[in-house]
Protein backbone atom coordinates (compact mmCIF):
# COMPACT_ATOMS: atom_id res chain seq x y z
CA UNK A 1 0.00 0.00 0.00
CA UNK A 2 1.36 3.41 -1.03
CA UNK A 3 0.54 6.88 0.35
CA UNK A 4 -1.51 7.57 -2.81
CA UNK A 5 -3.69 4.52 -2.11
CA UNK A 6 -4.21 5.58 1.52
CA UNK A 7 -5.25 9.05 0.26
CA UNK A 8 -7.81 7.46 -2.10
CA UNK A 9 -9.26 5.47 0.83
CA UNK A 10 -9.33 8.69 2.91
CA UNK A 11 -11.31 10.35 0.09
CA UNK A 12 -13.85 7.50 0.18
CA UNK A 13 -14.06 7.80 4.00
CA UNK A 14 -14.58 11.57 4.14
CA UNK A 15 -16.77 12.36 1.10
CA UNK A 16 -19.47 9.74 1.82
CA UNK A 17 -20.51 10.63 5.42
CA UNK A 18 -20.29 14.41 4.82
CA UNK A 19 -22.32 14.05 1.59
CA UNK A 20 -24.94 11.89 3.36
CA UNK A 21 -25.25 14.45 6.18
CA UNK A 22 -25.84 17.27 3.66
CA UNK A 23 -28.49 15.16 1.88
CA UNK A 24 -30.21 14.54 5.21
CA UNK A 25 -30.21 18.26 6.05
CA UNK A 26 -31.61 19.08 2.60
CA UNK A 27 -34.31 16.39 2.72
CA UNK A 28 -35.51 17.71 6.09
CA UNK A 29 -36.16 21.03 4.30
CA UNK A 30 -37.91 19.29 1.39
CA UNK A 31 -40.25 17.36 3.73
CA UNK A 32 -41.99 13.97 3.54
CA UNK A 33 -42.54 12.54 0.04
CA UNK A 34 -45.47 10.15 -0.39
CA UNK A 35 -45.07 6.97 -2.45
CA UNK A 36 -47.76 8.45 -4.80
CA UNK A 37 -45.56 11.50 -5.51
CA UNK A 38 -42.31 9.73 -6.43
CA UNK A 39 -41.53 12.29 -9.25
CA UNK A 40 -41.13 14.88 -6.46
CA UNK A 41 -37.87 13.09 -5.58
CA UNK A 42 -36.40 14.40 -8.84
CA UNK A 43 -37.27 17.98 -7.83
CA UNK A 44 -35.51 17.47 -4.46
CA UNK A 45 -32.18 17.90 -6.34
CA UNK A 46 -33.04 21.61 -6.71
CA UNK A 47 -32.49 22.08 -2.96
CA UNK A 48 -28.94 23.56 -2.53
CA UNK A 49 -28.01 21.25 0.37
CA UNK A 50 -29.13 18.21 -1.63
CA UNK A 51 -27.15 19.59 -4.62
CA UNK A 52 -23.99 20.10 -2.52
CA UNK A 53 -24.44 16.63 -1.04
CA UNK A 54 -24.59 15.21 -4.57
CA UNK A 55 -21.34 17.03 -5.52
CA UNK A 56 -19.54 15.47 -2.52
CA UNK A 57 -21.02 12.07 -3.36
CA UNK A 58 -19.59 12.42 -6.89
CA UNK A 59 -16.17 12.96 -5.25
CA UNK A 60 -16.82 9.82 -3.22
CA UNK A 61 -17.75 7.91 -6.39
CA UNK A 62 -14.49 8.85 -8.17
CA UNK A 63 -12.37 7.80 -5.17
CA UNK A 64 -14.41 4.62 -4.73
CA UNK A 65 -14.00 3.57 -8.40
CA UNK A 66 -10.24 4.19 -8.18
CA UNK A 67 -9.99 2.10 -4.99
CA UNK A 68 -12.00 -0.76 -6.52
CA UNK A 69 -9.64 -0.83 -9.51
CA UNK A 70 -6.74 -2.06 -7.32
CA UNK A 71 -8.41 -3.59 -4.24
CA UNK A 72 -11.13 -6.13 -3.39
CA UNK A 73 -14.64 -4.94 -2.51
CA UNK A 74 -14.37 -6.74 0.86
CA UNK A 75 -11.19 -4.72 1.55
CA UNK A 76 -12.37 -1.28 0.36
CA UNK A 77 -15.70 -1.20 2.23
CA UNK A 78 -14.45 -1.88 5.79
CA UNK A 79 -11.18 0.03 5.21
CA UNK A 80 -13.07 3.16 4.16
CA UNK A 81 -15.53 3.09 7.09
CA UNK A 82 -13.26 5.27 9.26
CA UNK A 83 -15.46 8.16 8.12
CA UNK A 84 -18.04 7.19 10.75
CA UNK A 85 -15.35 7.42 13.42
CA UNK A 86 -14.15 10.73 11.99
CA UNK A 87 -17.66 12.23 12.20
CA UNK A 88 -18.02 11.16 15.87
CA UNK A 89 -14.59 12.61 16.74
CA UNK A 90 -15.46 15.91 15.02
CA UNK A 91 -18.75 15.97 16.96
CA UNK A 92 -16.88 15.40 20.27
CA UNK A 93 -13.80 17.60 19.92
CA UNK A 94 -14.87 20.39 17.52
CA UNK A 95 -18.63 20.66 18.05
CA UNK A 96 -18.30 19.74 21.78
CA UNK A 97 -21.22 17.31 21.56
CA UNK A 98 -21.70 14.61 24.19
CA UNK A 99 -20.54 11.23 22.82
CA UNK A 100 -22.15 8.36 24.76
CA UNK A 101 -20.38 5.21 26.00
CA UNK A 102 -22.27 3.11 23.38
CA UNK A 103 -20.97 5.38 20.64
CA UNK A 104 -17.36 5.07 21.92
CA UNK A 105 -17.87 1.28 21.89
CA UNK A 106 -19.11 1.56 18.29
CA UNK A 107 -16.01 3.62 17.42
CA UNK A 108 -13.81 0.90 18.95
CA UNK A 109 -15.59 -1.85 16.95
CA UNK A 110 -15.34 0.06 13.63
CA UNK A 111 -11.66 0.88 14.28
CA UNK A 112 -10.81 -2.73 15.10
CA UNK A 113 -12.68 -3.89 11.96
CA UNK A 114 -10.63 -1.44 9.89
CA UNK A 115 -7.45 -2.65 11.63
CA UNK A 116 -8.35 -6.30 10.88
CA UNK A 117 -8.91 -5.78 7.16
CA UNK A 118 -6.04 -3.36 6.48
CA UNK A 119 -3.52 -5.74 8.05
CA UNK A 120 -4.25 -8.26 5.28
CA UNK A 121 -3.65 -8.17 1.51
CA UNK A 122 -5.84 -5.67 -0.43
CA UNK A 123 -6.54 -7.94 -3.40
CA UNK A 124 -7.21 -11.65 -4.07
CA UNK A 125 -4.28 -12.92 -6.13
CA UNK A 126 -5.30 -14.81 -9.29
CA UNK A 127 -3.41 -16.25 -12.26
CA UNK A 128 -2.64 -13.42 -14.76
CA UNK A 129 -5.48 -12.71 -17.22
CA UNK A 130 -5.77 -10.18 -20.05
CA UNK A 131 -7.77 -7.13 -19.01
CA UNK A 132 -10.17 -5.04 -21.13
CA UNK A 133 -7.67 -2.13 -21.18
CA UNK A 134 -4.85 -4.38 -22.47
CA UNK A 135 -7.13 -5.80 -25.20
CA UNK A 136 -8.05 -2.25 -26.31
CA UNK A 137 -4.39 -1.19 -26.41
CA UNK A 138 -3.47 -4.30 -28.40
CA UNK A 139 -6.34 -3.70 -30.86
CA UNK A 140 -5.13 -0.17 -31.70
CA UNK A 141 -2.91 0.12 -34.80
CA UNK A 142 0.75 0.71 -33.98
CA UNK A 143 2.10 4.18 -34.73
CA UNK B 1 -50.62 4.99 13.26
CA UNK B 2 -48.60 7.70 11.53
CA UNK B 3 -45.49 6.53 13.44
CA UNK B 4 -46.07 2.92 12.25
CA UNK B 5 -46.46 4.03 8.61
CA UNK B 6 -43.31 6.14 8.91
CA UNK B 7 -41.35 3.15 10.30
CA UNK B 8 -42.73 0.78 7.64
CA UNK B 9 -41.73 3.16 4.83
CA UNK B 10 -38.29 3.69 6.40
CA UNK B 11 -37.61 -0.08 6.64
CA UNK B 12 -38.89 -0.67 3.09
CA UNK B 13 -36.42 1.99 1.97
CA UNK B 14 -33.60 0.36 4.02
CA UNK B 15 -34.23 -3.05 2.36
CA UNK B 16 -34.29 -1.38 -1.07
CA UNK B 17 -31.05 0.53 -0.33
CA UNK B 18 -29.26 -2.62 0.90
CA UNK B 19 -30.28 -4.74 -2.12
CA UNK B 20 -29.65 -2.13 -4.81
CA UNK B 21 -26.41 -0.74 -3.35
CA UNK B 22 -24.95 -4.23 -2.79
CA UNK B 23 -25.79 -5.21 -6.38
CA UNK B 24 -24.25 -1.92 -7.55
CA UNK B 25 -21.07 -2.46 -5.49
CA UNK B 26 -20.59 -5.98 -6.87
CA UNK B 27 -21.18 -4.83 -10.49
CA UNK B 28 -18.87 -1.80 -10.14
CA UNK B 29 -16.16 -3.89 -8.54
CA UNK B 30 -16.37 -6.40 -11.41
CA UNK B 31 -16.17 -3.54 -13.94
CA UNK B 32 -13.11 -1.99 -12.28
CA UNK B 33 -11.31 -5.35 -12.04
CA UNK B 34 -11.94 -5.88 -15.79
CA UNK B 35 -10.52 -2.44 -16.62
CA UNK B 36 -7.47 -2.45 -14.31
CA UNK B 37 -5.72 0.15 -12.11
CA UNK B 38 -7.31 3.51 -13.07
CA UNK B 39 -4.42 5.68 -11.84
CA UNK B 40 -1.88 3.59 -13.75
CA UNK B 41 -4.02 3.67 -16.93
CA UNK B 42 -4.58 7.44 -16.63
CA UNK B 43 -0.82 7.99 -16.41
CA UNK B 44 -0.14 5.80 -19.45
CA UNK B 45 -3.14 6.59 -21.70
CA UNK B 46 -4.73 9.83 -20.43
CA UNK B 47 -8.01 10.71 -18.72
CA UNK B 48 -10.24 10.60 -21.82
CA UNK B 49 -9.12 7.07 -22.70
CA UNK B 50 -9.88 5.92 -19.13
CA UNK B 51 -13.28 7.68 -19.12
CA UNK B 52 -14.25 6.03 -22.45
CA UNK B 53 -13.10 2.64 -21.21
CA UNK B 54 -15.18 2.97 -18.02
CA UNK B 55 -18.29 4.37 -19.78
CA UNK B 56 -18.27 1.54 -22.36
CA UNK B 57 -18.21 -1.20 -19.70
CA UNK B 58 -21.67 -2.76 -19.34
CA UNK B 59 -21.08 -3.87 -15.71
CA UNK B 60 -20.26 -0.26 -14.88
CA UNK B 61 -23.49 0.98 -16.54
CA UNK B 62 -25.65 -1.61 -14.71
CA UNK B 63 -23.79 -0.80 -11.48
CA UNK B 64 -24.48 2.93 -11.85
CA UNK B 65 -28.17 2.10 -12.53
CA UNK B 66 -28.33 0.14 -9.27
CA UNK B 67 -26.55 2.97 -7.42
CA UNK B 68 -29.08 5.47 -8.79
CA UNK B 69 -31.92 3.27 -7.49
CA UNK B 70 -30.11 3.03 -4.11
CA UNK B 71 -29.74 6.82 -4.03
CA UNK B 72 -33.44 7.47 -4.65
CA UNK B 73 -34.40 4.74 -2.14
CA UNK B 74 -32.17 6.56 0.38
CA UNK B 75 -33.83 9.91 -0.38
CA UNK B 76 -37.25 8.25 0.00
CA UNK B 77 -36.19 6.77 3.36
CA UNK B 78 -34.75 10.09 4.57
CA UNK B 79 -38.06 11.78 3.82
CA UNK B 80 -39.72 9.38 6.32
CA UNK B 81 -37.15 8.96 9.09
CA UNK B 82 -33.87 10.31 10.50
CA UNK B 83 -30.47 9.71 8.94
CA UNK B 84 -29.42 8.26 12.33
CA UNK B 85 -31.70 5.26 11.61
CA UNK B 86 -31.57 4.98 7.81
CA UNK B 87 -27.81 5.57 7.36
CA UNK B 88 -26.37 3.11 9.91
CA UNK B 89 -29.04 0.41 9.36
CA UNK B 90 -28.52 0.43 5.59
CA UNK B 91 -24.72 0.72 5.87
CA UNK B 92 -24.27 -2.08 8.42
CA UNK B 93 -26.51 -4.53 6.51
CA UNK B 94 -24.76 -3.58 3.26
CA UNK B 95 -21.36 -4.61 4.74
CA UNK B 96 -22.61 -8.13 5.40
CA UNK B 97 -24.60 -8.53 2.13
CA UNK B 98 -21.56 -7.23 0.19
CA UNK B 99 -19.26 -9.80 1.78
CA UNK B 100 -21.67 -12.57 0.69
CA UNK B 101 -22.01 -11.06 -2.81
CA UNK B 102 -18.23 -10.62 -3.22
CA UNK B 103 -17.62 -14.25 -2.26
CA UNK B 104 -20.33 -15.66 -4.57
CA UNK B 105 -20.15 -13.37 -7.61
CA UNK B 106 -16.59 -11.94 -7.53
CA UNK B 107 -14.91 -15.07 -6.10
CA UNK B 108 -12.97 -12.91 -3.66
CA UNK B 109 -11.03 -14.70 -0.96
CA UNK B 110 -13.18 -13.64 2.04
CA UNK B 111 -11.10 -15.09 4.89
CA UNK B 112 -11.83 -14.95 8.64
CA UNK B 113 -10.16 -11.57 8.86
CA UNK B 114 -12.51 -10.03 6.26
CA UNK B 115 -15.64 -11.65 7.75
CA UNK B 116 -14.61 -10.34 11.18
CA UNK B 117 -14.01 -6.88 9.71
CA UNK B 118 -17.43 -6.79 7.98
CA UNK B 119 -19.25 -7.92 11.15
CA UNK B 120 -17.26 -5.62 13.49
CA UNK B 121 -17.78 -2.57 11.28
CA UNK B 122 -21.49 -3.43 10.81
CA UNK B 123 -22.03 -3.82 14.58
CA UNK B 124 -19.95 -0.71 15.30
CA UNK B 125 -22.02 1.41 12.93
CA UNK B 126 -25.23 0.27 14.68
CA UNK B 127 -23.80 1.07 18.14
CA UNK B 128 -22.67 4.51 16.98
CA UNK B 129 -26.24 5.28 15.91
CA UNK B 130 -27.84 4.30 19.25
Amino acid sequence: MTLRKYLVLAGVSIFAPVGDSLLSYGMKQVGNISIHDIPDLLLAIANPWVGLGIVLLLGFFGSYMTALSWADLTYVLPASSLGYVLLALIARFFLHEQVSLTRWLGIALVSSGVGFVTSGPEVTRRPPRRRASDRNIAAEPSR
Amino acid sequence: MRHAISNLNAWLAIVAVVLTSSSGDVLLSRAMKQIGDLSDLRRRRGLIFVAMLVLRNRYFLFGVGCMALAFYSLLYGLSWNNVSLIGPAAASLTFVVNAVGAKIFLHEHVDHRRWAAALLVGAGVVLMAL
